[in-house]
């Protein structure tokens, strides 16, 4: 577990994301749904890797802005009858500060 | 867990889509129990015809294998029977004794084949044409047995008698009426139809009628004798005379019936608790035979079974085609026509085409296609949409070929096109793979297909040719509806035209309340429908509905356009295409300073600079310090012009200054799609005004106004509007035109589009004939532009949305 906190949930826009960068690595995109869940996906699409972080969000999935793939929130697999997944990252939220977990 | 229990008699087409609609809105809500008389799931009983021939398998027709009743938790029993509805004790039961309570009953027991009352009638080899059985023993018969008759020249008899022709059998089609498929073609076109199947081998005995069967002695059949004393063998009979609503077990358990279980608009029976769907139905007084009207009946019911309480089953026409492999029969709506209404004929008997069309009123309300059936789908969709034809009255028989669509090597018919023939040029679709889908997955929409394949779910102009494969692999199944018709998204049963009603009759001015009056299915709507609410809300309440930008796509979000590799595009405004030699430098060095990868001019008269970093956008913007061009949004786009009559020696108006003018008006103006104006200063149109939203012609005189232009997907040539002298009235009427646009057009309709929906006559009634009209449009306009800022400058100088540009780091 390796537990960094990048932001506080009002940062994030609701049905909003933000992009975390990291040196060397893909960027992970931080959703807040509607409801105030939050999600941590790499933003890079299974279809073509575009970036789910400037998608449209609705419910717990976000639509894909270069051709309109479904994907959910918490596991990052592609609705169908599309099929693949990008990866998760666990999102703890307490007192308003929003951390993943960052192996 | 206390569920409310639903029962279902009837395990066919209708009732499962029933509960397929059913599960899509209310995925938990009822223990449901299925009984079905056959031993088998769900399957798609269309496609008997082509089983028989040999062309499909029994395992392709599935429909819903036995583990998605399991997955939904569904209780199936097969091969069962009810004989019992106990109405009092709200149970059913079945000849073996099961037995199921139920709070809510669904019937859909479709119907059963109508059997002639002659003797003979029970002998050995006398089939129907329903189910996999009849089908089974059919084939079994063609392969010990060589002379088949079929008794009946509908739809169903010769898809029986082709079927049974292709297994090796010698075939004779006996029919009373004086031509073949009396119900859905004209004398003309079933000659014709009659010539080729004959040319296959298929003997017909017309006006005939059978008086008995006669037996070969040993309990079979072996031939039949008609009234008029005639006799021909045969030791196959099929009937496939019609079909009877199967009404009987609703009847015994003392529901209303007559020619069918009766039931009102919302499929309910005269019991509230018993609903009905199918053939087996009667609404209205009428019974249907095809599964466009069940699946529509199938929403309905679905919708009231889960207590949402709206949509009501209005029939709309209906189409059918024969699926008799190489012979094109299509017809849809009143072909037959009566003293109301006129025919418009094409027949070349010699080249085997006929094509009929009957008007009433100035549109098209049926068809009737033998030979070349390719118009099918977009006939069909006139008369659906039930718009006037006036205008196309002339070219109407040419069909909808010579319309212009690009991308497809000029391929508009998909007959005759080769499996590996490329439908989608976006995502690479074969028609071989479009074809597969529909067959393996039981499609019956377009949107299903767009999912399943990804075949027209991007720019949409091969739309029409997936729409009419769809129409020849199931024909009148397929569920082709005019986007007028159609809910705006999964999300909803409304349509564009509804929501926006709602929108302005109720005074609704945010995304929340639309989706709470209307009851939206989701919580918060999906990327299909609030990007369209959001479009609603703004222009119908401009400076009171405030902008959304979650419900934006990315590009009007941040106001730069996306690219493949997640990088943005920033096209600044050049007014009118004219630019100076301080903008290029303030461009060039911005090109430099942020390193951008390409610098190119655009079809539109400016200069775009691709490849910029997401971060960047802000300080490109204020470096560049130019208005925002808009280049990403379904706003005002480019108002390209020419020289003009400042320096070109024949121009005959200043048409530069003229779009810079209307470039100005017009700026910040968020429409249904986007919009591009173009101003020429002569005839010789040098700035391609005939293929934009609005082009204007200068001329000596004056200016010429095109509108519904358009230079993409669909090539279509503007339609002139009207001539007027000075520049305010071209602002002026320019504007009212895109006024009434913007306030009645569906979300994503170009100008082309809408003019095509509503006519130019209606247009033109509104903002040339009636002059107040006009200013209060484009007062309206002004009005709606008032609340309008640069985004650029917005965000550069206000700061605004500036989470979008910061990334977060750890
Ligand atoms: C930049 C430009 C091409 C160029 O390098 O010249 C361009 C680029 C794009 N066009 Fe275009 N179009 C460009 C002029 C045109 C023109 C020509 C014109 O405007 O005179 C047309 C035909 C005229 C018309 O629209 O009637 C044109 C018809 C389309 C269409 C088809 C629209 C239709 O309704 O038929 C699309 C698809 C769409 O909008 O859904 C499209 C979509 C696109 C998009 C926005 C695709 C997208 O959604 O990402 C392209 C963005 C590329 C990118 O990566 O940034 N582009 N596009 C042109 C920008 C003009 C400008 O200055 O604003
Ligand atoms: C060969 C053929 C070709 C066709 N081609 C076309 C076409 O091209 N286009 C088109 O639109 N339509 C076509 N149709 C018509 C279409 O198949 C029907 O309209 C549709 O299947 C009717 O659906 P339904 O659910 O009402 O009835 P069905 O699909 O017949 O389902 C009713 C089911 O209920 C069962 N059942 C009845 N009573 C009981 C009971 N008491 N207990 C338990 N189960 C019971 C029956 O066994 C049956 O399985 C064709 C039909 C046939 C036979
Ligand atoms: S710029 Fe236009 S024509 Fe060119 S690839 Fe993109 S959308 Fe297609
Ligand atoms: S890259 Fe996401 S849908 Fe294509």
């Amino acid at each position: 577990m390796n537990w960094k906190t990048v932001c506080t949930i009002n940062d994030i826009p609701k049905q909003g994301a933000r992009v975390l960068k990291r040196e060397g690595q893909d960027d992970i995109a931080i959703f807040r749904a509607e409801d105030d869940y939050v999600f941590a996906l790499v933003d890079r699409c299974p279809h073509k890797g575009g970036p789910l972080s400037q998608g449209i969000i609705s419910g717990h999935t976000v639509a894909c802005p270069l051709h309109n793939w479904v994907v959910d929130l918490k596991t990052g697999e592609a609705c169908a009858p599309d099929v693949g997944c990008t990866g998760h990252i666990p999102v703890r939220v307490e007192d308003g500060q929003v951390s993943l977990d960052l192996k | 867990m206390n569920k409310p229990k639903l029962v279902m008699v009837g395990n066919g087409m209708a009732g499962v889509r029933t509960l397929e609609e059913l599960l899509k809105l209310m995925p938990d809500f009822y223990d449901i129990t299925v009984f079905g008389a056959e031993p088998h799931p769900n399957y798609n009983r269309i496609l008997l015809s082509p089983v028989l021939s040999g062309e499909q398998t029994l395992k392709e027709i599935m429909l819903n294998e036995v583990e998605w009743y399991a997955e939904n938790g569904i209780t199936l029993h097969m091969g069962k029977e009810v004989t019992e509805i106990d109405r009092v004790k709200r149970v059913v039961r079945t000849s073996d004794g099961t037995e199921a309570p139920y709070d809510r009953l669904l019937l859909a027991t479709g119907s059963n084949p109508f059997i002639l009352p002659v003797p003979g009638k029970d002998l050995d080899g006398v089939v129907t044409f329903r189910d996999i059985r009849d089908v089974n023993l059919m084939i079994e018969a063609s392969q010990k047995y060589k002379k088949a008759v079929v008794i009946g020249g509908g739809l169903l008899g010769l898809e029986a008698a082709n079927g049974l022709m292709a297994r090796g059998m010698d075939v004779s089609v006996v029919h009373l009426g004086e031509w073949l498929l009396d119900r859905q073609l004209d004398r003309t076109a079933a000659k014709l139809l009659q010539q080729s199947l004959e040319d296959r081998g298929i003997a017909f005995h017309l006006q005939k009628q059978t008086a008995a069967l006669l037996d070969n002695g040993t309990g079979r059949v072996a031939g039949l004798r008609f009234a008029d004393g005639e006799e021909i063998p045969g030791d196959l009979v099929v009937m496939a005379v019609g079909i009877r609503p199967n009404a009987e077990l609703a009847e015994k358990s003392g529901l209303y019936c007559n020619r069918g279980v009766v039931v009102n608009d919302t499929m309910q029976t005269y019991d509230p608790r018993v609903y009905a769907v199918g053939e087996c139905v009667s609404h209205r007084g009428v019974a249907y035979g095809l599964v466009a009207p069940l699946f529509d009946m199938a929403k309905v019911a679905a919708n009231h079974l889960a207590h949402y309480g709206i949509g009501r089953y209005v029939p709309a026409a209906t189409s059918t085609k024969l699926k008799v492999t190489g012979i094109d029969l299509f017809s849809a709506g009143d072909f037959m026509g009566d003293d109301g209404t006129e025919a418009i004929t094409l027949s070349d008997p010699m080249g085997g085409l006929y094509k009929k069309l009957v008007l009433k009123d100035n549109k098209l309300v049926g068809a009737c296609l033998y030979g070349d059936t390719a118009d099918g789908a977009w006939y069909f969709r006139l008369i659906r949409e039930g718009k006037s034809v006036a205008e196309m009255r002339d070219v109407l028989m040419l069909g909808e070929g010579g319309q212009g669509d690009v991308g497809h090597a000029g391929q508009s018919k998909v007959v005759g096109m080769p499996d590996d023939a490329e439908v989608c040029g976006c995502n690479g679709v074969c028609k071989g793979t479009i074809v597969k889908a529909i067959q393996e997955k039981g499609l019956f929409t377009v949107d299903e297909i767009k999912k399943h394949t990804k075949a027209a779910s991007s720019c949409g102009s091969c739309t029409g040719l997936v729409e009419q494969i769809l129409i020849n692999c199931v024909g009148g199944a397929a569920d082709v509806k005019p986007k007028s018709e159609k809910p705006v998204c999964g999300c909803t049963e409304h349509t564009h035209g509804g929501v926006r009603k709602v929108i302005r009759e109720q005074h609704l001015t945010s995304l929340r309340q639309v989706m709470d009056f209307l009851e939206w299915r989701t919580p918060d709507g999906c990327a299909t429908c609030r990007p369209a609410i959001n479009y609603y809300l703004i222009s119908t309440w401009p400076g009171e509905a405030k902008d959304d930008p979650q419900s934006r796509f990315i590009n009007e979000r941040v106001h730069a356009n996306i690219q493949k590799d997640g990088t943005y595009s920033v096209i600044p405004r050049m007014w009118g295409g004219v630019t100076n030699a301080s903008e290029l430098r303030r461009i060039a060095d911005v090109a430099d300073r942020y390193a951008i990868p390409m610098v190119k001019v655009t079809g539109g008269q400016r200069i775009d600079l691709l490849g910029v970093k997401k971060e960047d956008l802000p300080k490109v913007w204020a470096d560049l310090d130019m208005p925002s061009g808009h280049a990403y949004g379904k706003s005002l786009r480019t108002v390209k012009t020419c020289v003009g009559s400042e320096f070109c020696r024949f121009g005959t108006q200043d048409s530069t200054q003229m779009g810079i003018d209307l470039e100005k008006d017009l700026t910040g103006m968020w429409s249904p799609a986007k919009v591009k104006l173009a101003v020429s200063g002569c005839p010789r149109n040098c700035a391609e005004s005939g293929i934009k939203d609005v082009g204007i012609i200068g001329v000596d005189s004056g200016w010429e106004l095109y509108i519904g232009g358009n230079g993409g997907i669909k090539t279509e040539v503007a339609q002139f509007l009207a001539k007027v002298k000075t520049r305010e009235e071209v602002l002026e009427l320019s504007g009212a035109f895109l006024q009434l646009y913007r306030e009645e057009a569906f979300y994503l309709e170009r100008t082309v589009h809408y003019l095509h929906r509503v006519g130019l006559d209606f247009i033109k009634a509104q903002v040339v004939d009636n002059l107040e009209n006009r200013k209060a449009l484009y007062e309206r306009l002004r009005f709606a532009l008032s609340f309008e800022k640069d985004p650029w400058t917005e965000r550069v100088k206000e700061g605004v949305a500036r989470h979008e540009f910061e990334p977060l780091t750890v």
